[in-house]
């Protein structure tokens, strides 16, 4: 027990089943990490495991959106990219742009972030220079323009900048190194990414961690700068050991690049990628973990 | 000059790109790519000692290391001067102290560049990037460019998607909006091309600046499939001073330039 009067947060522990049971098909679903980092995979991987579909995902993507989309979970993507870091390209991504089987948005990474932060302060959008004079305004021709209101100081014009629309979203998952109980959470690495406004811009967030550890540890662990998602942005916490597996989740553990490369591998032919699903996605987690120790073992002796 | 061996073509591209960055003073230098960080790691050591450089992941370095690090080494050998997050950076490059190298699929006459697909974006024949940080970089900040395989399917009439911003669109959004926006340089393994010259409406065009030497201003016309003001007199690209030349061994010991830009 703490000392003095007690406002400790409700327990808000729950499995990676009891999150996606939360959501709907249709649904906007964030989802935090960049690229191949940070990402919450074990979370993707049971929205793998539902009967999920015609989502929109919106993310820094990497091989959380290509999974979803060749699942066909996807109807649309709101993304900054979608790539793999040390592999610049994501292979399920491009098949699905490529055959059209989903509808993309693809904005400058600077907006997706405008988007996010619109969302976060309840405002409508956000105005950035990003994006004008570019094919996005053309090509995604829903977003809009707006004046300023204010006169530009030398030239006295008016400037037309573009209007990121707040990226409102159902539902936010998000991988954290530590977190406590009731969703206080802190990142160990060098970037928080926006996982932060991610949580803050859904009406229902998820962290799930590396470790669940007691509040009063949290301070420990890091400089309070690192404590950057608050409970008042969280609706429940998953106890996710390895939970980025095959994303890096640095300090606990890199990237899995070898598995990464069996993953990119795998998605070039539809015979091998039926194989990737039987062995990795087609059973449950504690059983993907068992298949990525045995992998990890094997490689080691090899 | 003519006592010197002709210099490595991939230490004329290090110089070359070096040069891009001439002038920039106290700024982000940040190019993206193995050859663009050697040339802006080279200007950060000898011309422009005040550009500030990333360790490619999340912060600004104060010293200049060689590329091609291991993850332990890059710990091992930086000099933080400020942590710099994505969110951060957005918000550097919104300010506009950045000048950034990128490497485009496909670029027009007027700089416009394609990082995002080929074919028509709404159905890809081949999905790229995606637009990634190209809009917001062109139209808030000095870019330039570098094409490691000078072509005709690079140099294009237009380009499939713009996704950089070049100077015709520049133009078209007027004088205000387009205030911030530079495309500088763009050097490719056979020349130096920049935008000092003008089309028939005043809007900046892709000129030759040099030639790379044993590379003829023919092949380069002939490696571009865009329109390119070629000068009466074009210059041969420089090598690199005795002192460069140590700086790009200092920064490249394993020689990944010369895998990038081989002696043909």
């Amino acid at each position: 027990m703490r000392e003095g009067l007690a406002v400790a947060g409700p327990d808000k522990m729950l499995t990676e089943v009891e999150a996606v049971a939360e959501l709907a098909s249709g649904m906007t679903i964030g989802i935090g990490g960049w690229g191949s980092r940070r990402k919450p995979m074990s979370v993707v991987r049971e929205i793998l495991r539902s009967d999920l579909t015609d989502l929109t995902v919106v993310a820094y993507g990497g091989p959380d959106v290509g999974l979803l989309c060749r699942a066909g979970k996807v109807a649309k993507v709101i993304s900054g990219f979608v790539s793999l870091d040390s592999i610049p390209l994501e292979p399920n991504y491009r098949l699905a742009r490529q055959d059209g089987s989903i509808e993309a948005a693809e904005w400058d990474e600077g907006m997706l972030l405008l988007g996010l932060q619109a969302a976060a302060w309840r405002v409508p959008f956000l105005p950035t220079r990003a994006g004008l004079g570019s094919d996005i305004p053309t090509e995604m021709p829903d977003l809009q323009t707006v004046r300023s209101p204010y006169p530009e100081a030398t030239s006295g014009e008016h400037e037309e900048l573009l209007a990121v629309p707040a990226l409102d979203l159902d539902a936010a998952f998000v991988h954290q190194n530590r977190a406590d109980n009731s969703g206080n959470a802190l990142w160990l690495g060098e970037d928080p990414f926006m996982d932060d406004l991610f949580v803050r811009a859904a009406k229902r967030s998820f962290v799930s961690t590396e470790q669940v550890v007691a509040t009063d540890d949290l301070a420990g662990l890091a400089d309070v700068t690192h404590l950057r998602i608050s409970r008042l942005d969280v609706d429940g916490v998953i106890d996710a050991p390895g939970g980025a597996h095959f994303t890096e989740c640095p300090p606990d553990y890199g990237r899995d690049e070898a598995f990464q490369k069996r993953y990119a591998a795998a998605a070039r032919s539809d015979e091998d990628w039926a194989a990737f699903r039987t062995d990795f996605l087609d059973i449950d987690e504690a059983g993907y973990r068992a298949k990525v120790d045995e992998l990890a073992g094997t490689e080691a002796k090899g | 000059m003519s006592t010197d061996p002709t210099p490595l073509r991939a230490d004329v591209c290090a110089v070359a790109i070096a040069d891009a960055f001439a002038g920039d003073g106290e700024r982000l230098c940040n190019p993206i790519g193995n050859l663009p960080l050697i040339g802006g790691r080279l200007a950060a050591s000898t011309t422009e000692p005040h550009l500030a450089i990333t360790d490619g992941y999340y912060t600004l370095l104060d010293n200049v290391p060689p590329v091609g690090l291991t993850e332990d080494e890059r710990r091992d050998q930086r000099t933080v001067a400020h942590w710099n997050p994505y969110r951060e950076m957005f918000g550097l490059l919104w300010q506009g102290k950045r000048h950034v190298m990128m490497g485009p699929v496909q670029i027009d006459r007027f700089g416009n560049a394609n990082i995002a697909a080929i074919g028509s974006w709404s159905q890809p024949k081949s999905q790229m990037l995606g637009f990634r940080g190209a809009p917001g970089n062109t139209i808030n900040h000095t870019t330039s460019y570098w094409v490691p395989k000078h072509g005709p399917r690079v140099f294009v009439d237009s380009v499939d998607v713009v996704c950089g911003v070049g100077y015709d669109r520049a133009a078209a959004l007027g004088p205000v909006a387009s205030r911030f926006h530079e495309i500088r340089r763009v050097v490719s393994n056979l020349a130096v091309i920049d935008f000092e010259s003008d089309d028939a409406d005043g809007i900046p065009t892709m000129r030759l600046r040099s030639v790379h030497p044993g590379v003829s201003v023919d092949e380069v016309v002939e490696a571009t499939g865009c329109e390119l003001v070629v000068p009466d007199d074009v210059a041969e690209s420089r090598g690199p001073t005795p002192e460069e030349g140590e700086q790009i061994e200092r920064l490249d010991p394993t020689g990944l330039r010369h895998r990038e830009v081989p002696e043909s």
